[in-house]
């Protein structure tokens, strides 16, 4: 099949960016579409020109590296896949694709489609963790947990951190992120002790980042390929309004 | 080939196997809780292994310093695995021990690991499950609330843990989790996006690394009273593989060109469990996880070059020739037996699929005996997976699999203490050569990774930095380290000036097809001297030919992918000479010209129970071999056999 694909360009965050076209031919419907931007790159190289630079590492939909809005849609129109998981018999032959990266105030563009997103981390660093050091632990099943609960727990922890749900968001609010990660603790008994601290603290940490507030409009679930549900923020709401009161 | 004498001090401690690590520890010098906080660690890598290393580091007081390729260390190439981790807690009472996870271990190897270490690593395993249950790893539960497991490949008990198909995701997260505790602390100083570029060694011992920022394209130097190399495995030398993309030899290539030893590099395993090849664009390999068969039953047609489609070709011209080989252990026999099995069928031409390179991994009997919701609940994800990229409904018709290398057991060499022949350099995780012989099990490099970054390395590095002065410790703007970046400078520079022809994809898909075909599933003396020449052909095109665009002072990722394959093009050479040079078949190792009667390895183990050691002597000349003879005290080598 041939495509033809519009790709946002730009050198650094200070430079203002813009869209190149370019052509591909004879391309397999089987190919995903980073192996697409691999073919780009090696055309744009024998060209003697600067290849597209791009995130991305396990190619299978579970490091979180990879990000693109496809035609508008974060990771684009595939349900439930990320943008490696995201195969050309997803398009027609002759289609024009638009390719920019994930953009959001609080994820400053680094190049082309790459963009910093160590927010997250910072999130993550405020609470999203229990403290327990190495050779302190008890046996695993003296603390018996229910299947459901653990269940529920992995529902949330199932979220590989890729910013989508940021991106697809019209405030660019990272509430579902936050509240995945949240829950995946605060759902656990070995979570319980840290649980007020770390609520504030990460809500805390989302706001100072910048990300927008969140008027629940559901774009985030729609958009995340671990298809981490919006009942989670409805958790945080709870867990954050007891924290506070709890709290200080 | 001789023995070159040179001491390896493997330091095994003395006494009963069941005693050495408890004795150990109990002898190993400390640093008192006070001094700990005067030391500086540096640490690349965040995958399981650093991850777990550096964090430990931390709580215990140490200056620890990471690095990771990733915008995150939470996007390590650990977030990949799928299946699970071994443990032998035996909660299923099925007769599961620390004696029998270290036997099987050892004997999953082909008895070419080092006995103590893997009885040590078997010890310690039950306090990972238990470390990791505490930092709220969701590990898969029975209704009643403790913890379940299931099986693995090698193993006749159920000991693997898991977090549904995404346990090494949930493993990392929560290594990631204690790291963000210790950064928010100020006890680790995180650099992501910084890729390590040269080890740095002063008076012998290893004392810092240069660094290049993946971002502004910074050269730097950091300095540490000790470097730990947590950097994973090299299997993307053979482009395509089941790795991250970004997986690579640099950091240990480097570190051998500074004199570490590296151990075994010819021991890389194929995975028999992976979605076959499509296309010449392909990028790199999925695997299906191998806890699928536990419960897939691997067949092929009985007749050569039978196109029906799967579900027409009826019971009596199937063979299911796993478990017609290997009855005892059947569908989950070892992974270097099940990808010989499978190449040995295809090269019969029984193959299936396009090209003929494929077996069928077939649920059907699974899905009549536990219902399609049982299978969907254990796998589901996996066969999403599946589906996503073949397009194909794997409940309907059986999944196509093919071997694809995985995983590589060599690695740079390392003493009980996982220190490697240069002090201070120590070596954790897929990086290190020393508990899986020359094959791992399934589920066992988590273990391992985290074994050594939770519960080893964090006692055996204080009896090294006992020994040392922080006070004395080096500075980055000191020679030793300005020559080292000056080299690297140069290196990059060199790569941009070339300006050839041919793109850095080319050489490494040109080397990783010569490393397949010559050094992959067989092996043979006239195929592996035909590999050392020809990846020397091909690296001296390389400096004169490729095509590197761009600059050095921004993000550049041909720049970063050209010095990998760099590094590729003489590694290479080495997995190949080190296969040329071991002269018996044992594990993943397959010489054509050492086989018993029906085509299983025949080891030798009056000439070769040892580790090769190899040591760099400059560039063109041949490196140098020594051996570490393995000791066997408790256990005596015998036929591994699985039938
Ligand atoms: C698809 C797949 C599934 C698997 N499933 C299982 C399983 O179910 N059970 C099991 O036990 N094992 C499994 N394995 C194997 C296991 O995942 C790996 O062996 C293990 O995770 C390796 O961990 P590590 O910490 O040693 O290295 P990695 O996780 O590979 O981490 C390497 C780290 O080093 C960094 N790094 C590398 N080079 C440099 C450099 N030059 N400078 C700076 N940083 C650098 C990287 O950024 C990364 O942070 C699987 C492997 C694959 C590929
Ligand atoms: S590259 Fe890892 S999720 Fe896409």
């Amino acid at each position: 099949m041939n495509l033809t694909l519009r790709v946002w360009r730009q050198a650094n965050r200070h430079e203002p960016g813009h869209f190149e076209e370019y052509y591909l031919r004879d391309l397999n419907p089987n190919m995903s579409f980073l192996e697409m931007l691999d073919v780009l790159n090696e055309q744009l190289t024998r060209e003697g020109r600067e290849p597209v630079a791009f995130d991305h590492d396990c190619r299978e939909g579970i490091c979180g590296s990879c990000g693109l809005v496809i035609n508008g849609e974060p990771h684009g129109p595939g349900y439930r896949v990320t943008t490696c998981q995201t195969y050309l018999r997803a398009f027609r032959d002759g289609d024009t694709i638009t390719v920019e990266p994930f953009r959001a105030a609080a994820f400053p563009l680094i190049k082309d489609l790459v963009v910093d997103r160590s927010a997250f981390d910072r999130i993550m660093q405020a609470g999203g963790f229990i403290s327990v050091n190495a050779g302190s632990a008890p046996d695993a099943n003296a603390i018996l947990i229910p299947k459901d609960v653990a269940d529920k727990a992995m529902d949330a922890a199932q979220c590989i951190g890729c910013g989508a749900c940021v991106a697809a968001c019209k405030n660019a609010s990272a509430m579902l992120f936050v509240a995945a990660k949240v829950s995946h603790l605060n759902l656990l008994p070995q979570g319980q002790p840290e649980k007020t601290r770390r609520t504030l603290a990460m809500v805390q940490q989302m706001d100072a980042e910048g990300f927008g507030a969140c008027t629940v409009t559901g774009s985030c679930e729609a958009a995340c390929p671990k298809g981490i549900s919006l009942n989670f923020i409805a958790k945080l709401n709870r867990d954050y309004l007891s924290a506070l009161l709890l709290g200080k | 080939m001789g023995a070159v004498n040179m001491e390896l001090k493997s330091q095994i401690p003395p006494g009963p196997l069941a005693q050495k690590w408890e004795r150990h520890k109990a002898n190993l010098r400390l640093v008192s809780p006070g001094n700990k906080r005067k030391y500086e660690i540096i640490v690349v890598g965040t995958g399981l292994a650093g991850g777990s290393a550096a964090a430990t580091l931390a709580e215990l007081g140490y200056n620890v310093k990471s690095f990771c390729i990733q915008d995150s260390p939470r996007r390590a190439h650990s977030v990949a695995a799928q299946g699970g981790i071994n443990a032998a807690k035996n909660y299923q009472n099925d007769g599961d021990s620390v004696e029998r996870l270290f036997y099987d271990t050892l004997k999953g190897g082909d008895f070419r690991a080092r006995e103590a270490n893997v009885y040590r690593l078997a010890e310690v395993s039950a306090n990972i499950i238990d470390q990791c249950v505490a930092m709220g790893v969701p590990f898969a539960r029975e209704y009643g609330g403790t913890l379940t497991n299931r099986s693995f490949g090698g193993a006749q008990v159920s000991r693997t843990f898991y977090a549904r198909g995404q346990t090494g995701q949930q493993l990392l997260l929560g290594c990631y989790s204690a790291m963000c505790r210790q950064i928010a602390a100020g006890q680790i100083k995180m650099y992501p996006r910084t890729e390590m570029l040269d080890l740095v060694v002063v008076n012998g011992h290893a004392k810092g690394i240069v660094t290049r920022n993946l971002i502004t394209g910074k050269i730097e130097s950091h300095a540490a009273d000790a470097v730990v190399l947590a950097t994973g495995g090299y299997g993307n030398a053979y482009y395509l593989s089941t790795s991250g993309r970004g997986s690579n030899a640099t950091a240990i290539w480097r570190a051998y060109r500074r004199g570490a030893f590296f151990a075994n590099p010819c021991f890389t395993q194929i995975h028999p469990t992976c979605i076959p090849v499509s296309g010449d664009y392909q990028s790199k390999l999925t695997l299906m996880s191998e806890s699928l068969r536990n419960d897939g039953r691997v067949w092929v047609p009985k007749k050569k070059g039978d196109t029906r489609p799967p579900n027409e070709i009826p019971e009596d011209e199937r063979d299911y020739y796993l478990e017609r080989k290997y009855p005892s252990y059947g569908n989950l026999a070892p992974r270097d037996i099940a990808s010989r099995a499978a190449k040995e069928v295809c090269d019969e031409g029984r193959g299936v699929g396009p090209g003929g390179l494929g077996v069928y991994l077939d649920f059907r009997d699974a899905i009549r005996r536990l219902g399609r919701k049982r299978v969907e609940e254990r796998y589901g994800n996996l066969f999403d997976m599946y589906h996503e990229i073949t397009g194909e409904n794997a409940y309907e018709t059986p999944m196509r699999i093919y071997p694809a290398i995985h995983y590589t057991m060599g690695g740079l060499w390392v003493d009980y203490n996982l220190m490697s022949n240069l002090p201070g350099l120590f070596v954790i995780g897929e990086a290190n050569f020393s508990d899986h012989g020359a094959n791992r099990l399934g589920a066992s490099a988590l273990m391992q990774g985290l074994a050594d970054g939770y519960f080893i390395l964090p006692y055996t590095i204080g009896n090294y930095l006992a020994t040392q002065k922080p006070d004395q410790r080096p500075k980055p703007d000191q020679p030793e380290f300005r020559a080292a970046e000056q080299q690297v400078r140069e290196r990059v520079k060199k790569l941009l000036a070339i300006r050839g022809r041919k793109t850095v994809t080319e050489f490494h898909k040109q080397v990783g097809k010569i490393l397949w075909d010559y050094c992959g599933m067989t092996r043979s003396r006239q195929g592996l001297e035909r590999a050392i020449q020809l990846i020397g052909e091909l690296r001296e095109e390389f400096w004169e030919n490729v095509n590197v665009p761009g600059s050095d002072e921004d993000l550049n990722q041909s720049l970063e992918r050209a010095g990998r394959v760099a590094d590729y093009l003489e590694l290479g050479e080495l997995i190949a000479r080190d296969a040329l040079t071991r002269e018996e078949s044992c594990g993943c190792h397959f010489r054509v010209e050492y086989q018993t009667p029906d085509h299983e390895c025949l080891r030798n183990d009056r000439d070769f129970a040892h580790v090769a050691c190899w040591e760099f002597t400059g560039d063109g000349n041949t490196p140098v071999r020594h051996i570490e003879p393995l000791i066997f005290e408790a256990v005596q080598p015998t036929e591994r056999s699985y039938k």
